[in-house]
């Protein structure tokens, strides 16, 4: 058995260039592991489908090594490599002239399995596909374009290969049906622990499905990084361009942390200091609660109006009255898991601590308009983000931690 | 017609088998040769342009002309009857085989070796199997020719039909050219038919509906 650490493809140094010089891909270096969903995007021309047909020798590299398994594609017969690795094209490619059953089974057949394993295989996988069984006695040309690709995905996958390779299978379907597709690989690919290597141009589908997305431009690898990654950074003003600055905009919630919109300069006080101060503190700066942190500016509580009014003749320093338990968010969360449940708490605002539990700032609910607003409209909207006005650190209230 | 039979009928029969027999080996060796050469030169496909090339200037030569240039090579009678029509009947099928394998799709042929079919995997099993149509109807092409010109056969001695037509031309007796015509042609008609009934048993389903016919 191969190490199931080691990377499942390795392309290093791989260059396809055709005679008269046209280079399809130059310095190809991609690592894809175990489980990935890798999908190669770029426009037309990118040498995405170059990189993924030189996995199972469609086409040949004219310069580099490409490890399957750790071993070099280039040793072994290229027949026997290509029964070990799935292959679902744009066009389907179901032979016409077999029936669902035989196009399923073609490569169990070509690898001499038994009849009786075959015909299990083949109602196995045409269950996972939601087609029933009947089905396996029917031609291709008597299915809907997405049922034919469905048979087409579990084909490639019928002789139980570990790699999937896929050339933009959805290109040619309708929107709905793509998108029910997209669910069923995606869903395929995790359940039964494939590795998927996925030609697309469209970044929708890419962001949706990747775990790695691998943008060429030109023959060149441009970027390769993680769908939020990719979203977050994008590496050059092509990456940018191939997103679309509409769904740049539109993932910021998702990929913007607490840290990026949280106002500074939060109205804190440390516990030494007398109710006295704290209720001057209060009024100079218009607020009805105080953050209490403590000389090193750790997060340890807060007050509020309620309790310093109830406890004012009984107590003196603010530690007496102050309260622990209280709702706060790490400044590195993502904004998209965090706004929801500072809007279902009800809360005006919201402490922003860092990894080290100090104290950085406060989001608002009005930082989060900002933030819904710039979704929709743009990014037009002019923020506030350095100064905490009077109005933006109201009631907390008895808040525990989230 | 019923003195015609009873006067020529046992020799209508016999001349009628000869046609048969010359043009069946004939046509039978055309596809063997043509069928294979067809699929080897899709993949050889400069070399195909210079055999298609050769096959079509060998279809120009006149059929009297060929018969006759065998008759140096293989003396006379039925087997230099048979080399010329083979060679008649290659061209058809040859062409027709290269078509057909051309005009396979190249999606199922991207398929077929993608998921790791041989090359000859891929043509026994996907690529004959599409190409089958085209192929038959350069069969059934070459069979009506060499049925038809098998007939002119009998000038070098190979017998069939011809002799009666022969016959018939040289004593002014109208019923032996046409009683040797008639059949040329019913045996033409009928072996079209026949391939017809092959084609269609040979070529693939790829419904039910089909399949229920």
């Amino acid at each position: 058995m191969t190490n199931e650490e080691e990377p499942i493809v390795q392309y290093q140094d791989v260059n396809k260039i055709y005679r008269g010089g046209n280079v399809a891909v130059e310095h190809i270096n991609l690592t894809i592991d175990r489980g990935d969903f890798v999908c190669l995007i770029g426009t037309s021309g990118s040498g995405k489908t170059t990189t993924m047909r030189m996995i199972n020798r469609m086409l040949e590299p004219t310069g580099g090594t490409i490890l399957f398994k750790g071993k070099d594609i280039h040793q072994q017969d290229p027949v026997a490599l290509r029964r070990r690795i799935g292959y679902v094209i744009q066009n389907v490619g179901l032979m016409p002239h077999m029936t669902l059953y035989e196009n399923i089974t073609l490569v169990p057949k070509l690898l001499k399995w038994p009849e009786a394993k075959r015909r299990a295989k083949a109602e196995e996988l045409i269950k996972m596909v939601e087609l029933p069984e009947s089905f396996l006695d029917r031609y291709p040309a008597e299915l809907s374009g997405g049922q034919q690709q469905r048979i087409g995905v579990i084909r490639a996958l019928a002789a139980n290969q570990d790699l999937i390779l896929m050339d933009e299978p959805f290109g040619a379907l309708d929107p709905i049906t793509r998108e029910s597709l997209q669910e069923l690989v995606k869903h395929l690919q995790q359940e039964l622990g494939k590795t998927v290597v996925f030609v697309t141009h469209d970044m929708d589908e890419a962001l949706k499905l990747a775990t790695k997305i691998v943008v060429m431009d030109a023959g060149h690898i441009i970027q390769t990084a993680t769908p939020t990654a990719l979203l977050q950074h994008p590496a050059t003003a092509f990456v940018r361009e191939l997103i679309g600055e509409e769904r740049l905009i539109q993932a910021r919630a998702d990929v913007t942390t607490v840290g990026a919109i949280m106002l500074k300069n939060p109205v804190a006080i440390t516990p030494g200091k007398s109710l006295h101060e704290a209720i001057q503190l209060m009024r100079d700066r218009r607020v009805d609660t105080l953050l209490v942190v403590d000389d090193n500016n750790y997060l340890k509580g807060f007050i509020d109006i309620e309790s310093l009014t109830r406890q004012y003749a009984q107590s003196t320093a603010v530690s007496d009255i102050m309260q622990t338990k209280l709702f706060y968010v790490h400044e590195s969360a993502l904004l998209r898991d965090s706004v929801d449940r500072i809007l279902k708490r009800g809360l005006k605002y919201v402490p922003v601590v860092d990894a080290e539990n100090k104290l950085k700032g406060i989001v608002t609910r009005s930082a989060l308009v900002d933030m819904v607003y710039d979704t929709i409209w743009g990014e037009n909207a002019d923020h506030d983000e350095t100064e905490a006005g009077p109005d933006h650190q109201p009631q907390a209230g008895g808040e525990r931690h989230g | 017609m019923g003195d015609f039979l009873a006067q020529h009928g046992a020799e209508l029969l016999v001349k009628t088998w000869e046609q048969l027999y010359i043009s069946a080996i004939s046509l039978g060796l055309g596809i063997l040769v043509a069928v294979p050469l067809g699929v080897v030169l899709t993949r050889l496909p400069k070399t195909a342009k210079v055999v298609i090339a050769l096959a079509s200037m060998l279809q120009t030569v006149p059929s009297l002309a060929l018969l006759a240039l065998m008759i140096p090579l293989f003396g006379i009678g039925q087997v230099p009857a048979i080399v010329a029509l083979f060679i008649y009947s290659l061209l058809p099928i040859l062409r027709n085989t290269y078509i057909g394998m051309q005009d396979v799709s190249p999606v199922l042929k991207d398929a077929a070796k993608g998921m790791g079919m041989t090359p000859v995997q891929s043509i026994v099993q996907v690529e004959l199997p599409m190409a089958m149509p085209v192929i038959m109807a350069g069969i059934r092409l070459s069979a009506v020719y060499v049925i038809a010109w098998a007939t002119l056969a009998s000038y070098i001695g190979a017998g069939g039909l011809g002799d009666l037509i022969f016959s018939g031309l040289n004593l002014f007796q109208p019923a032996l050219i046409i009683g040797g015509t008639v059949p040329v042609t019913i045996l033409a008609l009928a072996v079209d038919w026949l391939l017809g009934r092959l084609e269609k048993r040979l070529t693939p389903r790829t419904s039910r509906k089909e399949a229920a016919q």
